[in-house]
Order: C-alpha cells, then sequence, then structure tokens
C-alpha cells in the first residue's frame, strides 16, 4: 500500500486568543487544534470520532483553510497549500466540504440550483454548463431537477437539504469532500439514506472523504481509517478494524465501550468515561488524557507521549504502547513485538 | 398508496409544485395587511398630491392678501382657511407636500446607500477594518440627532441643499449601524463559509450571498427613518434653516403660524397634522413590511 498520500498534514496548530489585552501581555489562549500530523490517502475515508470540543470541526474548517492555522503545514497532492488567491482557488476546487446545519448552509435567497452553480461560476464555468452540470447532480443525488431546482431551500426537508449540499461540494469536481457532522443532524432512516448515497458518490467520483462524526456506529461503518481526537491531539490514529477491534489508547478504549449495543443483554453497564474533558484553555500537562485515565501513572503527568507506532498501520499517543517509556504496563524495549 | 415505487429522495415530505420567490411572498403578505393597505394608500395619495401639485391646488400658493388673512377654515374661496399673509391653505399644504417629502426621502436614499455600503464592508471584512469603521461612525453618535443637523446646517448655511446634505450626515451612521451588525450576524452563518470555501472573492460573496440577506432589513429600518427626516427637516425650517419664505414648507409653515395659534388654532395646526399624517404612515408602512418580511419557515 504504497499510495501517495492526498493530504499531508503536519504539526497543524489553531490557537483561538481569547481576551487579548490591550497592552502587552498574552491573554488566554484556546489550544483547539495542538499539533496534529496526519495523511488522509487516495480513495480512503477517514474518519474522524472525538467528544464535542476536541477539534474536531476546526481541525476540518482548517483543512479547508476557512480559517489560517497559527502553525503547521498541509501538502495537498505534493504541493504545499498557501495562503495565497491563486493557491487557494485552486485548492478549493479540489477540496471541498459538507456542513454539519443543512439549514444554515444554504442561502435562503437562492434557489436550489443558483447555489449549486454558484461554486462552477465563479471558477469560470459558463451559466449554461454550470446550470446543465447542477442538474445532472441533482439527479445524481436523487432529487428530481424539474421538480427541486428552482425550490428555495426552506421548502425541502432536511435530508433534501443535505443532498442539495452534497450536490454544491460535488459541483467544483474536487477529490476531497471533508464531511463535518454531514449526516448527525438528520433521523437515522433518512441517515441511513444519505449514507449509502455518500459511499455511492465515493465510488462513482473516485473521491476521498474525511468523515467528521461523534457517531461512532457511523465511522465504523463508513471508514477506512479512524483517527481519535482528544483535546486537540490525535490520540489514536489507524486501520478502522484495528482500533475498533484493538483499541490502544485508553480513550479510544473507553469510548468504544460507550457504543451502544444492539444486543439487549450487552448493554453498557458503567459509565466508561466520567466527567467532562478538561479546558482546552488550560490543558493539562504531560499526556492530556491522565486526568481521566484509569492507567494514569508518574510518567502520564510528566511526559507527553509521542504519536507512535504500536502495529503497522496503527498508531496511538500512549506511554503504555511506547517501548521504554517508563509506564509499567509499557512493553520492554526491544520486545515490544513480542509483548504483543 | 398508488405510488409503489419511490426513489430514495422523494419518501421525504412532498413540496408544493410551484416554488415561489422569497419578495413575492413579502408582497402577497403585504397586500393581506389592512394597516399596510390604508398606510400605503395615504402615501400614494400624497406623493400624488406632491406630484400634481400645479393642477391639484386650486390657487397661487404664493398670492397673498391682505383683506382675507387668517380667514378662519370653510371660509368661501378658501377651503381650509388662509395663512397670516391671506394665502391659501390647501394650496399651500399641496406645495408644500412636495418640499417636505422630498426633505424626508432624499437623505433617507442617500444614507441609505452611504451607510450600507459602510457597515456591508466594515462587517464583512471583521476585525481591526470593522473597529476602526465602527468607532468612527460611534463619534456621531456623540451628538443627538436634532442637534447635528442643526449645528451642520448652520455651519453650512441656510437653504435647501445643505438641509439635505446635514440630515444624510445625520442618518448615515444608524443605517451603517444596522448594516453592520446584520452582515456580521450573516458571515458566520455556514453558507458563506461553504462560498468561501468554493474559492469565491469577497465582492463576488456580497453580491451574490449578502446582499441579498441584509438589505431587506437595512431597508425596513430606513424607511422608519424617513418620518424622522421629515420631522428634523420641518425643525430645520422652522429654524430657519432649511427651506425659506416665501416657499411653503410644512414645517416652516408651522413655524410661520405659530404666532396665530390663539386667533385660528385649527388653521395653524393644520401643517402639523399634515406632518403628524405622513410620518404615521410612513411608520405603519415599514411595521408591516417588517413583520412580512420575517418569514420563518
Amino acid at each position: 500500500m504504497s499510495r501517495q498520500p492526498l493530504l499531508q498534514v503536519r504539526g497543524l496548530k489553531k490557537h483561538f486568543p481569547l481576551e487579548r489585552k490591550l497592552f502587552g501581555g498574552a491573554g488566554k489562549t484556546v489550544h483547539a487544534v495542538d499539533g496534529v500530523d496526519f495523511d488522509v490517502l487516495e480513495g480512503e475515508t477517514l474518519g474522524v470520532v472525538g467528544e464535542s470540543g476536541c477539534g474536531k470541526s476546526t481541525t476540518a474548517r482548517l483543512l479547508m483553510h476557512l480559517i489560517d492555522p497559527t502553525i503547521g503545514t498541509i501538502v495537498f497532492d505534493g504541493a504545499p497549500v498557501e495562503n495565497t488567491r491563486l493557491s487557494l482557488r485552486n485548492y478549493r476546487r479540489r477540496v471541498q466540504m459538507v456542513f454539519q446545519d443543512s439549514y444554515s448552509s444554504l442561502n435562503p435567497r437562492l434557489t436550489i440550483e443558483a447555489s449549486i452553480a454558484f461554486g462552477p461560476e465563479v471558477h469560470g464555468t459558463p451559466k449554461k454548463e454550470a446550470l446543465a452540470r447542477t442538474h445532472d447532480l441533482l439527479e445524481r443525488v436523487g432529487l428530481e431537477p424539474a421538480r427541486f431546482a428552482e425550490r428555495y431551500p426552506h421548502e425541502l426537508s432536511g435530508g433534501q437539504r443535505q443532498r442539495v449540499n452534497i450536490a454544491r461540494a460535488l459541483a467544483l469536481q474536487p477529490k476531497v469532500i471533508i464531511l463535518d457532522e454531514a449526516v448527525s443532524a438528520l433521523d437515522k432512516s433518512v441517515e441511513a439514506q444519505v449514507l449509502n448515497l455518500l459511499l455511492d458518490l465515493k465510488e462513482e467520483f473516485g473521491l476521498t472523504y474525511v468523515f467528521i462524526s461523534h457517531d461512532l456506529n457511523v465511522v465504523q461503518f463508513v471508514s477506512d481509517r479512524v483517527m481519535v481526537m482528544y483535546l486537540g491531539k490525535i490520540a489514536e490514529l489507524g486501520r478502522s478494524e484495528t482500533v475498533f477491534g484493538n483499541a490502544r489508547h485508553p480513550y479510544s478504549t473507553a469510548l468504544l465501550s460507550s457504543m451502544p449495543s444492539i444486543d439487549p443483554d450487552n448493554r453498557t453497564q458503567h459509565v466508561p468515561l466520567a466527567g467532562d474533558p478538561p479546558n482546552p484553555i488550560d490543558p493539562p500537562a504531560g499526556c492530556r488524557f491522565h486526568t481521566r485515565c484509569a492507567h494514569a501513572e508518574t510518567v502520564c503527568s510528566l511526559t507527553e507521549p509521542p504519536l507512535a507506532q504500536v502495529e503497522p498501520d496503527h498508531q496511538a499517543a500512549c506511554h503504555m504502547g511506547v517501548a521504554g517509556s517508563g509506564h509499567s504496563r509499557a512493553p520492554e524495549a526491544r520486545t515490544a513485538a513480542a509483548a504483543e | 398508496m398508488a405510488q409503489a415505487v419511490l426513489p430514495p429522495g422523494e419518501i421525504e415530505v412532498e413540496a408544493p409544485v410551484k416554488a415561489q420567490g422569497y419578495w413575492s411572498t413579502v408582497w402577497q403578505r403585504l397586500r393581506r395587511d389592512p394597516v399596510a393597505i390604508g398606510a400605503g394608500t395615504v402615501l400614494l395619495l400624497l406623493f400624488g398630491m406632491a406630484i400634481f401639485a400645479p393642477w391639484v391646488a386650486p390657487a397661487d400658493p404664493l398670492q397673498g392678501s391682505m383683506i382675507d388673512r387668517l380667514k378662519p377654515i370653510g371660509t368661501e374661496g378658501y377651503p381650509l382657511g388662509a395663512d397670516e399673509l391671506g394665502r391659501d391653505m390647501l394650496s399651500r399644504l399641496i406645495w408644500g407636500a412636495r418640499f417636505s417629502l422630498l426633505m424626508g426621502v432624499t437623505p433617507v436614499v442617500f444614507a441609505f446607500f452611504i451607510g450600507s455600503t459602510i457597515g456591508i464592508i466594515a462587517g464583512y471584512a471583521g476585525g481591526i477594518t470593522n473597529s476602526v469603521i465602527m468607532r468612527t461612525i460611534d463619534v456621531f453618535y456623540a451628538f443627538p440627532s436634532v442637534l447635528l443637523a442643526v449645528a451642520l446646517s448652520g455651519a453650512l448655511g441656510a437653504g435647501f441643499g445643505n438641509a439635505l446634505l446635514s440630515l444624510t450626515v445625520v442618518f448615515v451612521p444608524p443605517i451603517a449601524r444596522i448594516a453592520e451588525s446584520v452582515t456580521t450576524q450573516l458571515r458566520s452563518r455556514d453558507f458563506v463559509e461553504a462560498a468561501r470555501a468554493s474559492g469565491a472573492g469577497a465582492l463576488t460573496i456580497i453580491r451574490v450571498h449578502v446582499l441579498g440577506n441584509v438589505l431587506g432589513p437595512i431597508f425596513v429600518y430606513a424607511t422608519s427613518l424617513i418620518s424622522v427626516s421629515m420631522i428634523l427637516a420641518s425643525g430645520l425650517s422652522f429654524l430657519g434653516l432649511g427651506v425659506r419664505p416665501p416657499a411653503a414648507e410644512w414645517g416652516l409653515m408651522l413655524n410661520t403660524l405659530r404666532t396665530a395659534i390663539y386667533v385660528q388654532p385649527w388653521v395653524a395646526a393644520l401643517p402639523g397634522v399634515m406632518i403628524f399624517a405622513t410620518s404615521i404612515s410612513f411608520n405603519l408602512l415599514s411595521d408591516s413590511l417588517r413583520s412580512a418580511m420575517d418569514i420563518k419557515t
């Protein structure tokens, strides 16, 4: 599997200043995304999960370059994305986004077709051609153009609007689509329809998805690889089967055990994770999870665990997975593989 | 259950077949509002009266008669009485509508364009640009609007054009502020983000996505300012800073007839009644427009 990563994210950070003091002195900052490195491979679906406030949506907006990163680089298809007009324009044709709120993400004063055709027109497609493509796309996402093209967003249901948003994202013929909680606001039956549509479209257009969600069942269903985020950092990253089957970070384990099961005999008996995540204004030193971790030891509050390879295609940021880290459960140095 | 098989997209709620634009919906709602109809009719009559003044007015508004000074309402040849120089009140009120409506509407129209531009730029740019523009605008708020208009007119000198100019200056800040706040709210909406994500430039986004959503609320606010503008303009004329005698203008007429209030109170009150009727019609219409445009679906 030596595909060149389509998106390479390195050392990406976003700090939001809270109260900028008038005279000197830096005010407090929210460490929304605090140094993440990951790749998105061509043709895959990368699921991103985590609690609310862990930086999932900020990561999405950074990937889309809707906000400037504090520091860090995004490399798309071998070329770094720079904050210049031309570079961004080209980048944004290749990477598109679907937002969570299907209503707020459509201009209430524009018809559906005008909303979808807007992107191509901005990129210089003649109006007629843009409209023709719009109608094709509407057809493709299951909305009959003759009936829906000239409607306004408020006349559509949530599922239909989200189909429109997907069509709009597709209108620029992108390679990557970032789905920021794109199905979370839909009710379950509609959610399933839209998910299936997304999977079909991926096949048909050869798309790559970054699928952000807090719904683990959905993520497990769609993702090839999964990235677990906690307080602005990556806790674990690996193939979907390995992360869901053999989680190495205690946070992932806790998160996964909170997944409701369909089997009534197998209901969740205990609260897997108590309390709220710590404040991202003042994240804990060392491992960010040590305040809530069942296996926390002294080393966890002192040094921050790196995102280390625990097995092929599987990384976790936990001292328990790093040989010689000083944690009592860490594998012996040299025999890391044997300990598994 | 006639349809056996439905494509997935159509299981959801059936929407009406014919789509309807936003403005046609607003228009329909406005047409069903009796208050809007009433106020609109009054305004239409007033504007018609002003436009067709030479044909509607029974007499020359400037031709006085020393014998007929301060005739009461209903006198032969003077249906609404005569003023302190014996000029026909009805004709003067009709001609006065020209100046008064012009002074009410023009400054607001100018301020609408200038203020909206400033406010939308400030709101869309955000950050430091916004702070600089809006704090500058705030300076004008240090003065009460009446005082500002009087001071500006006084400094520029009396006259119709200067009165218009000073009133425009008075109305730019409040309109800019409304435009700024509406635009700021809009900017954080996802569809503006989505437009940015599709690679569109700021001007394109403002033209396609911002204007259509902010002009409505600003327009409603501006209509409510027309009555204020009329009253301020009348005030300026009253103080001798606006239209000059012998021209007919309601504020000016109110001023010159002030001394006759004990002799002919009804005649003296007439210009005030006109100002009142016009401004209340504008206010009621703007209220109706506001509720008609408040479509939540």
